[in-house]
């Protein structure tokens, strides 16, 4: 018998040490994104990298299947990107992040945005050596998704509530769908916002440009409105 | 279906530790909070094993129940949820066990 006593996932918490390290010592942003498919992450990071890219260099790492389609649109919205998960995964590994960087090789004080694979349960126990992992749940989605994916939003420092130009059409209680989240993470800032009409999005850029400061970033650009206080869904 | 990936970090994890000896059985903590599914883990065990030098062993699985304590009333209590509240209403909880993930021994063929 030989004992053995080792983390099931040492190898992948391994590379994501590395990774951190790397991101660290370079003062990158590196920040993890998920969420179901459809959420509209892509639509996010589009409007982010068009907003931001004048104010610090913004890279992707694109985690979907398949298509090059994001990692396309990506790119049309003036971010460097690369694909790296083209065949059946369902969730992003670090040592698939690693080899992403290796490509993009962003700069110090760079923002490295990873997309990752649209799943609420696999990404959940894999770390990238991310600096935070956030969110992204849209109106058209049920409020208790928090309840019934609860390893994910236990992950995640940031809960986007996207798509609120359609909360006149349907049935979701923002402020339920809020109390379920902090009832599984009590410590989770909440932002809810329309990537597609702006509307909510400097609260977003806030959270980010706080978390680039925390990192010793020298800030972005001042801040053009306080850091995440979405009427009173923030923590 | 994380737990093929993860399951692949096993096979990877004992293969190194057994130094090309063969691998009788291998001991798993996974607690019940943890997020993976014993039975998926041993489907994908017997299929990620093959050719390798744990091909064959049997994988124990110990599954271990969520138990937290209250920071408000100091209570521990057993919990099938992430989410659940403490019965004095407090959600500010120390998980104490139920999210292992651990590899926890294996049993090598004797050298004949």
């Amino acid at each position: 018998m030989v004992e053995l006593e080792t983390r099931l996932l040492a190898k992948n918490d391994k590379r994501a040490a590395h990774n951190r390290g790397w991101f660290e010592g370079r003062e990158i942003l590196a920040i993890n994104l998920v969420s179901s498919p459809g959420a509209g992450k892509t639509t996010l990071l589009e409007r982010t990298i068009r907003d931001l890219k004048d104010e610090v260099p913004i890279f992707v790492i694109e985690g979907d299947q398949a298509t090059a389609n994001d990692g396309e649109r990506i790119r049309a919205a003036g971010a460097a990107a690369v694909q790296v998960n083209t065949g059946t995964g369902c969730h992003l590994e670090a040592d698939m992040v690693a080899q992403g960087l290796e490509e993009l090789k962003p700069p110090a004080g760079a923002m490295v945005l990873i997309e990752n694979v649209g799943n609420l349960v696999c990404p959940a126990l894999f770390d990238l050596g991310e600096h935070a992992k956030v969110i992204v749940l849209s109106v058209t989605e049920g409020e208790d998704k928090p309840l019934k994916y609860p390893h994910m939003f236990l992950a995640a420092d940031l809960m986007i509530i996207n798509k609120t130009d359609l909360l006149p059409y349907v049935d979701f209680g923002l402020d339920t769908a809020i109390a379920n989240a902090r009832a599984v993470n009590p410590a989770i800032t909440a932002i809810a916002l329309s990537a597609r009409t702006g509307d909510g999005m400097d609260l977003w850029y806030g959270w980010l440009r706080s978390h680039a400061e925390s990192i010793g970033q020298p800030s972005m650009l001042p801040a053009k409105s306080p850091v995440a206080n979405s009427a009173g869904h923030s923590k | 279906m994380h737990e093929l990936g993860i399951t692949r970090n096993i096979v990877s994890i004992v293969e190194e530790a057994a130094k090309g000896r063969r691998v009788r059985r291998v001991t798993l903590d996974v607690g019940r909070l943890a997020g993976v599914m014993p039975d998926a883990l041993a489907f994908c065990f017997d299929v990620v094993s093959k050719g390798t030098a744990i091909e064959g062993a049997l994988l124990d699985i110990r599954q271990i129940a969520g138990r937290c304590r209250c920071l408000d009333c100091g209570v521990e209590f057993e919990t099938p949820t992430l989410y659940q509240a403490c019965a004095c209403g407090s959600r500010r909880l120390e998980r104490l066990a139920g999210e292992e993930l651990k590899i926890r021994e294996m049993e090598l063929e004797e050298a004949a």
